[in-house]
Formats: structure tokens, C-alpha cells, sequence
């Protein structure tokens, strides 16, 4: 059973459809790469899987067991956090909350989730630090935490090179591939570097208005939508 | 002058101005620090806008002010918290709209019913003569609940503020809690009105949480700075007020400027070295 399964799904902004009738399904364990052109509607089928935004026609579907609240998700970065107060170990543990109920605070274990997160992310030794004083690699990182501390199973992420120089996105890409790999958790990326997903990805999910692929990495690397985008 | 502090105390407006005005403080300056993380500033100003309104209602159909005066408070916040997430009308022009409209709705029915009365005057300024024991007995169970629901809540109103899709998208209700913060700043808004007035409450919501953010860098440690100084700000701008006879709402807001001018300084100083 997919962990997650689009039928014939459209996607709509301001009443107009971004794209129509986008059928794809992903397994446990799959990395998915969506790709396209600025304005193709990446993001806003992004907030749609999320759940944030109804399709306009279609459905989207939770399977394998998967509950809201066993994602995670590391979303672009918002103004209100350039100038938020709020130390790097909040941040993080802020991430455990949706697995919690109505219980009002942390308990040991999810102290050490968090902990143990940002011993993964080598992000310790800024625990104490304040989240919008970090470079934009190290907020990537700290957010990354926080989507490990909340998902269980499938990990969304938009755009998170965003804005950062390419030794720290390579190493961004090494540890979302290690993720993937070591702790079996589904990742679904939207992304601009194309060629970054090619190399890590297991599927590919290119959006345009006309037509959008799905497919593996083999697939798509012989489609002719591949060719274009490439340049090869 | 001449009054010992002890003396001072022992006036029963003035004990009741503390009872009321400490967990008023204490409330206002907790939620002050979501709304302006959240671009909410002028809500508090809206509403005790719309106070207002509702009071000079009361005060024209002889209705006990508080009782009038908060459910419509809280419905209202409801809306701007409705028409803030719509895309289609501002945020900042909605709560103009409201405030305003309120204001004057509240002004002419004031002056068709025999003119601004004592009572009407003190909400505008604040008084805190005008404080009955009613009010002080209202004013502390809703504080203290204000203040339950707050701590309850304190990590998921974080969680929310920080990063409302993050805390949506991850199955939390972030909508609920949206609504749980409007809801608690109506109530401090009402409760506060009475010694701040409807001019001045805003400033007692948004200056602490503003001036702990000059300084302190993490969310517990500007929640904890914002409590504190929002309870010195009040309990000091009362009996300064006492010697110096001047308006209770006016002098808190004015050591509130202080205090903000001073840890301004000190964020300043701190950064440069």
C-alpha cells in the first residue's frame, strides 16, 4: 500500500488550477523529487500533501497507517522567524509536540529525541544559542531537527538549499540522503537543482502546466521532459 | 507627599488597583509576546477599541459594563482573527475598520443617551476609583484562568507562533490556538481597560514582550523579562501616581518607555561589544 497516493488531483491558487489530473503514488522508503519551473505549483502541491490546501478536484490520499501528525516537515523559512527570539533547543523541542495530546510539557523522552536530533545534525553546541542570530545553514540544520523530532515516518521538505552556498547544501543533501537510507524514512523534496536530484532521488515527479511526469530515476533520465530541463 | 508606603496601601482603591492591576499586567505581557511575534500588535488595540463601544452599550441600557462588555470583545476578536487570515482585506486595514467604527458607534450612543458620563470618561482613560468590588472579584478569576489556560498551553502557543504551517502541517490544530490567544486577549483587554483605559491597553500588552526582546534572545527568557517587568511597570506607575497625581494608565506607559529606552540601551551596548 502507498504511503501516500494523489488521484487525478488540481490543484488551484486564486481560482485559477496551477496543474490538473496529477496522478502518482509513493512506498515506504522512497525518495521523491518534485521539479519544475518557478510558478509550476511545486509549493502549492506541497501545502496540498501537507494538507494545508484542499485540491480542487481530486484526493489526496494517507496510506500505510500514516497520521498528520507523523510528519514532518521543513518548511522555507518565514520573515516572522528572522527576528523571533527563540533558542535553538526550543526550536527543536518544539518538534516532539505533535505526538503529545494534550499533555502541557516535555517529558524526559522527548527531551532526548531532541537531544538526540541535534547530536545527529552536529548541531549540540548551539543549543543555547539564539535561532535567528545562526547562519543559514545552521537554521536549516536546527529546522531539519525538528522535522526528525516530529516525523516517524515521512519527511516533507521545501526547498532547503535555498539560499546556500554548495558546500553546505552538498552536506545538507548527504544527511537527507542518510535519513533516507539509514532510518527507512520516506523523503519528499521540492527542489530546484536538478541535477542535485537526479543524483539522490529514487523518483521524479516534474510538474508543468501541459504535462507532468512520474517516474524513477531511469525513467526520467530517458524521458524527453528530462532532456529538456537538463539541457542535455 | 508625606505618605508612607504602607499607608498608601491602606487605601482600599489602591489595594484593589494592585489586586486587579498585578495579574492584569502579568497576563497581558505573556500574550503580548505571541501577538507581536504573530503581527497581532494592533488587535489589542481593536479591541478595547470595540470595549469601548460595548461599554457606552451598557452604560445606555443600564447592563453591568463587564458582563456586556466581554462577550462582544470576544466575538469580535474571533472576527479580526477570521478576516487577518483572509487574504482578501489586510489585517491592519480590518482592525482599523473595527476599531474605529466601534469607537464612534460607541460615542453616539453615548450622546444621545445624556453625553459622556464619569464612568464612560474613566474607560477612556482609566480609573481606578471606578474599580467596585465586582470587578475586582471578576477580574481575578478571569486572570487566574487566563493565566491557567496560558501555562497549559505555553509549548503549543510557542510551537504555533514560531511556525504556524510547520505546527498545522505536523497534525497540530494551529487554527485552535489561534483562537485561544485571541480569546485570552479579549479577556486581559476588558480587565485591562479598566485602569489603563481604552487608549492606553494596548500599550500594556505590547510594550513589555517588545522591551524584554531588546535583550533576552530566547522565548522563556523574553516571556519571563516581559512578566516581570509588566508587573513592576504597573505596580510602580500606580503609586507614582499616587504621589504625583497624575493619571494611573498614563504614568505605567510612560515607565513602560522608560524601562524600554533602558534595555534598548543595554541590547545595544551588549551587541556593539
Amino acid at each position: 500500500m502507498a504511503v501516500l497516493k494523489c488521484e487525478n488531483v488540481t490543484m488551484s491558487y486564486e481560482g485559477v488550477s496551477v496543474f490538473e489530473n496529477l496522478n502518482f503514488e509513493i512506498n515506504s522508503g522512497d525518495y521523491l523529487c518534485i521539479v519544475g519551473e518557478n510558478g509550476s505549483g511545486k509549493s502549492t502541491l506541497m501545502k496540498g500533501l501537507l494538507g494545508l490546501r484542499r485540491p480542487a478536484r481530486g484526493r489526496i490520499i494517507y496510506g500505510d497507517g500514516l497520521m498528520q501528525n507523523q510528519i514532518g516537515y521543513l518548511p522555507q523559512q518565514s520573515a516572522v522567524q528572522r527576528d523571533f527570539p527563540a533558542s535553538v533547543y526550543e526550536v527543536v523541542l518544539s518538534g516532539t509536540l505533535n505526538s503529545r495530546g494534550m499533555r502541557p510539557f516535555y517529558s524526559k523522552k522527548e527531551k532526548q529525541l531532541a537531544n538526540r536530533n541535534m547530536e545527529r545534525l552536529s548541531i549540540t553546541h548551539l543549543k543555547k544559542r539564539c535561532y535567528r542570530e545562526l547562519s543559514g545553514g545552521q537554521q536549516q540544520r536546527v529546522l531539519l531537527a525538528r522535522a526528525l523530532c516530529a516525523t516517524k515516518s515521512l519527511l516533507l521538505l521545501d526547498e532547503p538549499v535555498t539560499g546556500l552556498d554548495p558546500v553546505v547544501s552538498g552536506e545538507l543533501y548527504a544527511l537527507i540522503s542518510d535519513i533516507n537510507k539509514s532510518d527507512n524514512i520516506t523523503v519528499i523534496m521540492v527542489s530546484h537543482d536538478i541535477t542535485e536530484s537526479v543524483k539522490n532521488a529514487s523518483h521524479i515527479l516534474h510538474i508543468e502546466s501541459k504535462r507532468c511526469f512520474f517516474g524513477s530515476i531511469q525513467e526520467y533520465l530517458t524521458s524527453s521532459v528530462s532532456n529538456v530541463f537538463i539541457g542535455e | 507627599m508625606g505618605y508612607s508606603i504602607s499607608e498608601i496601601l491602606s487605601y482600599t482603591f489602591m489595594q484593589r488597583a494592585i489586586i486587579v492591576g498585578v495579574p492584569v499586567a502579568l497576563c497581558a505581557a505573556l500574550l503580548g509576546v505571541s501577538l507581536i511575534l504573530k503581527r497581532y500588535s494592533m488587535i489589542g488595540d481593536g479591541l478595547s477599541h470595540v470595549g469601548f463601544g460595548a461599554l457606552a452599550l451598557a452604560a445606555a441600557m443600564n447592563l453591568a459594563p463587564l458582563k456586556v462588555a466581554i462577550p462582544i470583545v470576544v466575538l469580535s476578536s474571533f472576527l479580526l482573527l477570521r478576516i487577518s487570515d483572509s487574504s482578501k482585506i489586510r489585517g491592519d486595514g480590518a482592525v482599523a475598520i473595527l476599531s474605529s467604527s466601534a469607537l464612534a458607534v460607541g460615542i453616539v450612543v453615548t450622546s444621545v443617551t445624556g453625553g459622556l458620563n464619569t464612568d464612560l470618561y474613566s474607560y477612556l482613560f482609566g480609573s481606578i476609583l471606578a474599580l467596585k468590588q465586582d470587578d475586582v472579584v471578576l477580574s481575578l478569576v478571569l486572570c487566574a484562568v487566563v493565566l491557567f489556560i496560558y501555562i497549559f498551553f505555553y509549548n503549543k502557543i510557542f510551537s504555533v507562533t514560531f511556525d504556524e504551517n510547520f505546527s498545522q502541517a505536523t497534525g497540530i490544530r494551529a487554527k485552535n490556538y489561534n483562537m485561544i490567544i485571541a480569546l485570552l486577549t479579549s479577556l486581559t483587554v476588558v480587565l485591562g481597560m479598566q485602569i489603563m483605559g481604552t487608549l492606553l491597553i494596548s500599550s500594556l500588552i505590547i510594550f513589555p514582550g517588545l522591551t524584554a526582546m531588546r535583550v533576552f534572545k530566547s522565548y522563556k527568557s523574553v516571556v519571563i523579562s516581559a512578566a516581570i517587568q509588566s508587573v513592576f511597570c504597573v505596580v510602580s506607575g500606580l503609586i507614582i501616581s499616587f504621589y504625583a497625581e497624575t493619571a494611573t494608565g498614563a504614568t505605567v506607559v510612560c515607565i513602560n518607555l522608560v524601562c524600554f529606552v533602558i534595555f534598548w540601551l543595554f541590547g545595544f551596548i551588549k551587541e556593539r561589544n
